[in-house]
């Protein structure tokens, strides 16, 4: 099928979120994704937190979503079943002058809407957080941690179960509008739809210009993370912030423990020339380990075992303050929306932002709503199970019996059921994100082989077809030596 | 679940945990049973199909699958039972292991255990290095399974950081197949594997060793597509100005092995944070009575046939203890390491006799003396005509009943 009415550019946690929301309606979406798995930019790279909405000025759009999307994660992670926890974070002022500050993010905060806001002394914090030292904080109950892209591929895949169609690898390089259809020209081909959705993250600009001349610049602005070996875990309890750093528009280096037992240090802030520019630097590990130490006193310079980075899709330079969200129809193509802008806090905003891009589509065209909209059932991971329920599986499939990846215990089963995923994405990173094959201290030593294994047998893959995770990140260069040498 | 009850338990089928449950059954124990996950024996072995296995232990020089047949014959021919494809997950101080296999989940009942896990490869994770994450970035283990066991190519152009004995190998392994090894990368002015890997698998070949160098870059945005080395100096900080790029298409990893204890840290065991292994004393004995751990899982070995040797050791002594009851025991003293060296096995001694030290010692250098004091007063020397952290040194030491007065012993490198 090449026809639909509502075609979304980019799979990231917003394109996913508006996928979802649309998949509510009779409605035919295509969603068209560059990468080989959704959330393959800022969605996957980003401090997974779920904002409070404290730090937006009052009646932006960042601050209305942002609080409107946080309010909406509890449910939504019962219908998609993705990992929430509300760990509480503290905004830390380290001397007298900073409580200004504090009080400050308070007001804002109160005029957002955001509830039970506290000012705690230096020593109540301590009896919270016993490795902090500060001279008083701000404590914001409602902040929260996610797994990011266990949410976006949740998104995602619940979009396909209700209807949606998922194009991976498919990235958009043409688009024009004629007789009030649109016709995108991409790698596969070409599709029509009567309205499109430009949720391409850091592409945005590129993407309005293929229609008109866009109003505005982006200024891409990367964010270097370090994690933490889990072993540090017991370090914070709740994520610790300094105050927020004015001139670069940004949250300051921070401590967030992860959903999945680590601490990210991070991000820092630097504007760069290539969008697409995901490398770590050397500098900025250093510094990135010299400020959380300064939060942080007790930080273990041996506990760093990995480094990553983000890139926020800035539209205001270093000079100009923070800008805010853009979601608007393009002024000369009625019926193609763009989103333009999403930096932070978009993760949390991402599901207001949806009902908002729905509810300008219900202006365009009759959206009806499906009776049969089906939710995501959790399933247990092996790892989770009683000894009794894993004796049960294991005698239903003995496949669940078959441990591939040790460090997490993964089964077998779970490696096929991550390889059959709904958006059919097959790259070793899409099942570790999927059922965390890969993840653990050996770091695939173990399962990249037996998982390669997979995919030739079960999967009919080629060895030279194999990616890491990305359109064009092969893993070996083909046989060793031909069978019948 | 199914319950199940033998005599000695054996968690790991590799060299280790044959050596152990063949010589334990030789001590007259009934029933023994090695647990593996894999679906062969012989642990790790099987992917090392090159010669100069077994040369101390029997006088011949075998490729890995060859020494891990010896050991599969014999400890077939014993009666030993395996359990294949079985994955322990954990056990407990009753000595009861939790296992599963396609089958469903076991417990194994045991009145001992040793502890044969071997040990895995330091990742990524160990040399934080700047840039960007793309494919083709293998540990020098995992690539060397692909190439001899699946039969796959990992790449064409290779650059490898650090000198460890598997990296010196696969830079020879990788060569024959017809890749180029553009060089290996070391941070330590000497090599960290063995010599004798060194001139036959880096300097036979003329494969570039860059000692005083580390890896300051990693470029490619989907596959690997260049390194850039630095130069450091003798603290080891980068010198700016010594950046040397190489284009290449694969970076192995060979940073050292780390023994695997998940599986005795379940049960709590005592672990040793200078070996990452389990604290045993002389017999191998861990925390937790009869329970032993040998081979790479209690510290990392040069070459196999030491270590089996030192499993036989553990696997007779366990077998004897279960049959005829333990010896005589005293006080337990420790040892513990002294200036120049880095670790010490066992980490303490409860009996009289014969005992055998393993250590490793911080630096190269040359004629120096071991000396084991207690209490500032030496008791025991042994003249080191060179010694290296690549190479273990070993030494006999015979325990007399009066160093059990003290609390423990130091062993320093003079
Ligand atoms: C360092 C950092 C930290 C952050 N921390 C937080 C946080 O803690 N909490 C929070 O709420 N927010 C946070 N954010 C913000 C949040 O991550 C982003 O707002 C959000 O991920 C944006 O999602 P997106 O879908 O708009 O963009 P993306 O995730 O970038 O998705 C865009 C997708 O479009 C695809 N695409 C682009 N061009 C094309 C094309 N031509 N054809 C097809 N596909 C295309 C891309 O491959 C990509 O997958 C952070 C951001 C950064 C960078
Ligand atoms: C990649 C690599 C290459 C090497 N190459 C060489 C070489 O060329 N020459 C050399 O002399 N040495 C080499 N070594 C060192 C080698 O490990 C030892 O020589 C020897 O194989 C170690 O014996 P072992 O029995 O202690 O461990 P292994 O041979 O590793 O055996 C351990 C066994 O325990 C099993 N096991 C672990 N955990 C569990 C569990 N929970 N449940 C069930 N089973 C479990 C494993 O599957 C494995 O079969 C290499 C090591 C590695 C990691």
């Amino acid at each position: 099928m090449r026809n639909f009415e509502v075609a979304i550019i980019g799979g990231g946690v917003v394109g996913c979120a508006i996928a979802r929301e649309l998949s509510k309606y009779d409605v035919r979406v295509v969603v068209f994704e560059a990468g080989s798995d959704v959330a393959s930019g800022a969605s996957k790279a980003n401090s997974g937190v779920i904002h409070s909405g404290i730090n937006s000025p009052p009646s932006s759009l960042k601050a209305i979503l942002c609080v409107e999307g946080n309010k909406m994660f509890p449910l939504l992670s019962e219908e998609l079943s993705f990992p929430v926890k509300w760990t509480g974070k503290f905004v830390i002022a380290k001397n007298e002058e900073e409580v200004d500050e504090l009080e400050r993010l308070m007001e804002t905060g109160i005029k957002n809407g955001v509830e039970n806001l506290e000012i705690k002394e230096g020593d109540e914090v301590k009896k919270l957080e016993p490795n902090i030292s500060c001279f008083s904080a701000l404590w914001i109950p409602t902040a929260g941690i996610t797994s990011p892209y266990e949410f976006t591929i949740a998104l995602a895949e619940n979009a396909v179960e209700n209807g949606v169609s998922f194009l991976l690898e498919t990235e958009v390089n043409g688009l024009n509008k004629k007789n009030d259809i649109f016709s995108i020209k991409t790698n596969r081909g070409e599709f029509k739809a009567d309205i499109v959705i430009n949720a391409s993250g850091l592409n945005c600009r590129k993407i309005v210009s293929m229609v008109e001349e866009p109003d505005f610049d982006i200024y891409p602005c990367r964010g270097e993370y370090l994690v933490l070996d889990k072993n540090y875990r017991y370090l914070i309890n709740s994520m610790i912030y300094p105050v927020p750093v004015k001139e670069m528009g940004v949250l300051g280096v921070h401590l967030t423990p992860t959903i999945e037992g680590n601490i990210l240090i991070g991000p820092s802030a630097e504007f760069i020339e290539d969008s697409s520019d995901i490398s770590t630097t050397r500098k900025m590990m250093k510094q990135l380990f010299h400020e959380a130490k300064e939060i942080l006193p007790s930080l273990p310079e041996k506990g760093v075992i990995n480094a990553y980075s983000g890139i926020r899709c800035k539209i205001s330079s270093a000079g100009e303050g923070l800008a805010d969200f853009r979601i608007e129809e393009s002024r000369n193509f009625r019926h193609m929306i763009n989103l333009i802008g999403i930096e932070s806090p978009g993760l949390t905003a991402s599901p207001a932002i949806a009902k908002r891009v729905v509810g300008m589509i219900s202006n365009i065209i009759d959206l009806r709503e499906k009776r049969d909209f089906k939710v995501r059932k959790r399933k247990k991971r092996f790892s989770e199970m009683s000894v009794e329920e894993k004796s049960i599986m294991i005698e239903k499939d003995k496949r669940w019996g078959r441990i591939v990846c040790r460090c997490e215990n993964v089964t077998e089963v779970e490696i096929i059921e991550a390889l059959s995923n709904i958006l059919g994405a097959k790259t070793l990173s899409a099942v570790k994100y999927r059922c965390r094959a890969g993840m653990g201290r050996c770091q695939g030593g173990f399962c990249t082989q037996h998982i390669v294994r997979i995919m030739e047998k079960n999967f009919g893959m080629k060895i030279k077809d194999i990616k890491l995770k990305s359109p064009n990140s092969y893993m070996f260069c083909g046989k060793t030596r031909e069978e019948n040498e | 679940m199914n319950e199940i009850y033998v005599d000695l338990a054996v968690i790991g089928g590799g060299p280790a945990g044959l050596a152990s449950a063949i010589s334990a059954k030789e001590s007259g124990v009934e029933k023994v049973v090695v647990i593996d996950r894999n679906s062969w024996l012989g642990g790790i072995l099987p992917q090392c199909i090159h010669d100069g296995f077994g040369v101390e232990e029997v006088g011949k020089s075998l490729t890995g699958p060859e020494y891990a047949e010896m050991y599969i014959k014999k400890a077939e021919e014993k009666g030993i039972k395996f359990m294949k494809e079985t994955m322990v997950l954990s056990f407990n101080k009753k000595l009861q292991i939790l296992a599963v296999n396609k089958k469903g989940l076991y417990t194994i009942n045991s009145k001992s255990i040793v502890l044969a896990t071997g040990c895995r490869e330091k990742t990524r994770w160990h040399a934080l290095i700047p840039g960007t994450r793309p494919s083709g970035i293998y540990t020098a283990g995992v690539a060397q399974s692909f190439i001899n066991l699946y039969n796959i190519m990992p790449g064409k152009k290779v650059v490898i950081l650090g000198s460890g004995d598997v990296g010196l190998i696969m830079a020879r392994r990788f060569t024959l197949e017809g890749a180029e090894v553009a060089g290996v990368v070391e941070i330590l002015p000497y090599a960290s594997g063995l010599p004798r890997n060194v001139v036959q698998c880096l300097e036979d070949y003329e494969i570039p060793l860059f000692l005083n160098h580390t890896i300051t870059l990693i470029e490619g945005k989907e596959r690997i597509e260049a390194v850039t080395i630095s130069k450091v100096d003798e603290n080891m900080n980068v010198i700016e100005g010594s950046e040397k790029r190489i284009e290449c298409d694969t970076l192995l990893l060979s940073l050292g092995l780390i023994p695997e204890n998940e599986i005795a840290k379940t049960a709590r065991i005592e672990i040793d944070d200078l070996t990452g292994g389990a604290v045993v004393n002389q017999d191998f004995e861990t925390s937790i009575p009869n329970t032993f751990a040998v081979g790479n899982c209690l510290q990392v070995y040069d070459t196999v046939d030491v270590l089996s040797i030192d499993a036989k050791t553990a696997g007779k002594y366990a077998g004897e203890k279960l049959v005829y009851g333990g010896k005589e025991k005293f006080n337990c003293i420790k040892v513990v390491p002294g200036n120049g060296i880095r670790y010490v096995v066992p980490q303490k001694i409860d009996r009289t006799g014969k005992v055998i030290i393993s250590l490793r010692v911080r630096k190269p250098g040359e004629n120096l003396t071991l000396v084991i004091k207690a209490k500032n007063k030496e008791i025991f020397n042994k003249k080191m005509p060179w010694v290296n952290p690549a190479n273990m040194v070993r030494m006999e030491f015979n325990v007399s009943e009066e160093i059990f007065s003290y609390e423990s012993i130091e062993v320093e490198l003079k």
